[in-house]
């Protein structure tokens, strides 16, 4: 053959192979709403950087008539491109050819880009767009996931790991975006369940739609399995950029350092906190008077909503903020709240981004409900991630802070660096109301006037202990600062961190209560 | 904050605060304690025989019932020695969890 020819053939083979499963199934992928997998693909990295691997990989199952099958590129697009400027490794599952189902060459073509990304040191993104398991392959579907789950858990704390669900992603195929750091969902589009509608139907008879079993508001409101909700699929990827422009590359290396801004002139850090402890407001009110450019990428926004976790800059530089929201439940800890900060505490940790926490708790949620659930279990998570956490930790305790909620919520007690109160601090065991009951439970039963000696005991106890000063006395905090320095304070704190080394006992892996 | 927040009460530790509330935390049950002469469903599934009929006496480990749930055959046996006050399923229904399958009443009671 002439190289002419040979030159002709190739763009002939590969034109076919480009065009996935043909227009048929592309005019359906569209008429639901959806953009082809390398649409995808070209809207999130940047322009004209893509580069495919892997498009000539056949399935090699030769059972029920697949011999003569030709799924192009197996139902995956995997290959390396960058956005904004920086390398990563990316994977688009191809529902266009037969439904996106996972074969074992497709699953390899997905652990090769994921062995890629472990090595070169860059974030992975999969984009999820498939019907489950390639039934004809048998065992070898099976193997292909258990393939991927291993190296997602392998890669884990090594490198970011995003998770992009754009259709179904149904039965084993969720546990890979469960065990990546975050995951995107799109409204109307995604879909994420172990067992579907139809199962469920047959098992227990109850009828639920996909959308009310799955979708992408039930991911982010009520099961917390996904981080962040779009309205649509560029809106989802426009996220996905967002969030990477505040976490680096691999655990080796620190976020890149953005031009500093100081905070917008509009959040006054002296009039968000009302002055009876017992009214609410919104705590991220106080971080976007903190941070630069008042700039707060919030994660899990809508679940678990009363503790409130994201990125931030400081002086240019990331920091993952985790604070109570008394504006929900009053900011309590229970089973959800707990589970959600200790993940992402423990991502911050793995990346090298330094913790500010900001507290006003009143402590633990009360409840059977809470009890039978295991607050005991999920909320030592809590308290296990800080522990643990060696970038520095921040801590800043702006109202209440009783009882074990003051101990969890990273304390100077579980190796907080830095632990600085405002003047409205309350550090105790527990509000006034609660303390007085206990201690003078006998003096305010025998009075004549058990009302009135009630409110007198509460208010001298509130008096004597509602404050940061006896928690300063005992140094469990370091300074006292007025809230118009908060962002000045802890950009010295962050700044004089910079070079922290904590050496701990040498172990293989702890072991957190999950 | 731009829309207006109807503010609820919540009551942590005997000091009551302006707060929401999520849906979760307001759709809760309330804990009602289990009755041991109330023989539940333990698992979604469906009742395949039944053993026992009202007014039948049964012993200590004696099966009610058998329920099949994911491929599986469940007997369903009598916590202690009792006699069936009323039987709420029949064979072939298809029960839920926590569904009431035998009241029963405790023999030393009669």
């Amino acid at each position: 053959m002439l190289n002419s020819n040979k030159h002709v053939d190739f763009f002939h083979r590969k034109n076919k192979l480009l065009n996935g499963g043909g227009s048929k199934a592309v005019e359906k992928q569209m008429a639901m709403g959806k953009l082809t997998a390398r649409d995808r693909i070209t809207a999130l990295l940047d322009a004209q950087s893509f580069y495919e691997y892997d498009l000539f990989v056949e399935h090699r199952c030769r059972d029920f008539d697949m011999v003569n099958k030709l799924l192009p590129g197996d139902g995956v697009i995997t290959g390396t491109g960058t956005i904004a400027g920086r390398p990563i490794c990316v994977y688009a599952q191809d529902f266009t050819v037969a439904g996106g189902s996972l074969g074992l060459m497709h699953a390899r073509k997905i652990t090769k880009i994921m062995d890629h990304a472990v090595k070169m040191g860059m974030p992975i993104i999969g984009i999820n767009d498939s019907g489950g398991a390639r039934i004809q392959e048998g065992v070898d579907s099976l193997a292909g996931y258990g393939e991927i789950f291993y190296r997602n858990t392998i890669a884990s704390g090594i490198i970011p790991q995003l998770s992009v669900i754009l259709g179904p992603c149904a039965g084993g195929a969720v546990y890979s975006p469960a065990l990546t750091d975050f995951v995107f969902v799109v409204e109307n589009i995604s879909k994420m369940f172990i067992t579907g509608p139809e199962v469920i139907k047959t098992v227990l008879g109850e009828e639920i739609s996909m959308e009310d079993l799955g979708g992408a508001r039930v991911q982010t409101e009520i099961s917390g399995n996904a981080h962040f909700c779009a309205g649509n699929e560029l809106e989802c990827f426009h996220q996905i950029k967002q969030l990477l422009t505040y976490i680096p590359w691999n655990n080796k290396a620190r976020a890149d350092r953005h031009t500093p801004r100081p905070p917008k002139p509009k959040h006054e850090i002296d009039q968000i906190v009302p002055p009876e402890p017992t009214k609410p407001y919104d705590v991220r009110d106080i971080i976007r008077a903190i941070c630069d450019n008042s700039d707060f990428f919030e994660i899990q926004r809508n679940w678990a909503a009363n503790i409130v976790i994201g990125f931030a800059r400081l002086d240019g530089q990331t920091v993952g903020i985790v604070g109570n929201q008394p504006l929900v439940l009053a900011g309590v800890l229970d089973v959800d709240s707990s589970d959600k900060a200790a993940r992402f505490i423990r991502f911050c940790d793995a990346f090298n981004i330094p913790l500010v926490t900001l507290v006003d708790i009143p402590g633990y949620l009360p409840g059977v409900d809470q009890e039978h659930a295991g607050v005991i279990r999920h909320g030592a998570k809590i308290l296990y991630a800080f522990s643990e956490a060696t970038v520095p930790k921040i801590t800043v305790i702006l109202r209440k802070a009783y009882g074990g909620g003051y101990i969890a919520m990273c304390s100077r007690h579980l190796g907080a660096d830095f632990v600085f109160a405002w003047p409205t601090a309350e550090i105790a065991v527990m509000g006034p109301e609660g303390a007085a009951n206990i201690i003078f439970r006998q003096e305010i039963s025998s009075s004549l006037d058990p009302v009135a000696t009630r409110r007198l005991k509460v208010q001298e106890y509130g008096e004597k202990f509602a404050n940061p000063y006896v928690a300063a006395a005992s140094g469990h905090i370091d300074a006292v600062i007025s809230p118009a320095d908060t962002r000045k304070v802890l950009i010295h704190a962050i700044h004089v961190s910079s070079s922290k080394a904590e050496c701990r006992p040498a172990r293989k892996h702890g072991i957190p209560p999950f | 904050m731009a829309e207006k927040i109807e503010l609820q009460k919540l009551c942590i530790a005997e000091t009551t605060y302006e707060t929401t509330l999520t849906k979760k935390f307001q759709g809760r049950k309330s804990y009602v304690p289990p009755d041991p002469n109330n023989i539940r469903c333990f698992i979604p599934g469906v009742i395949q025989k039944l053993h026992v009929r009202p007014g039948q006496k049964v012993r200590k480990g004696e099966p009610l019932c058998v329920l099949e749930a994911m491929k599986m055959q469940n007997d369903i046996v009598s916590p202690f020695d009792a006699r069936v006050k009323s039987v709420k399923v029949e064979p072939g229904r298809m029960v839920m969890k926590g569904e009431l399958l035998v009241e029963l009443v405790p023999s030393q009671s009669e």
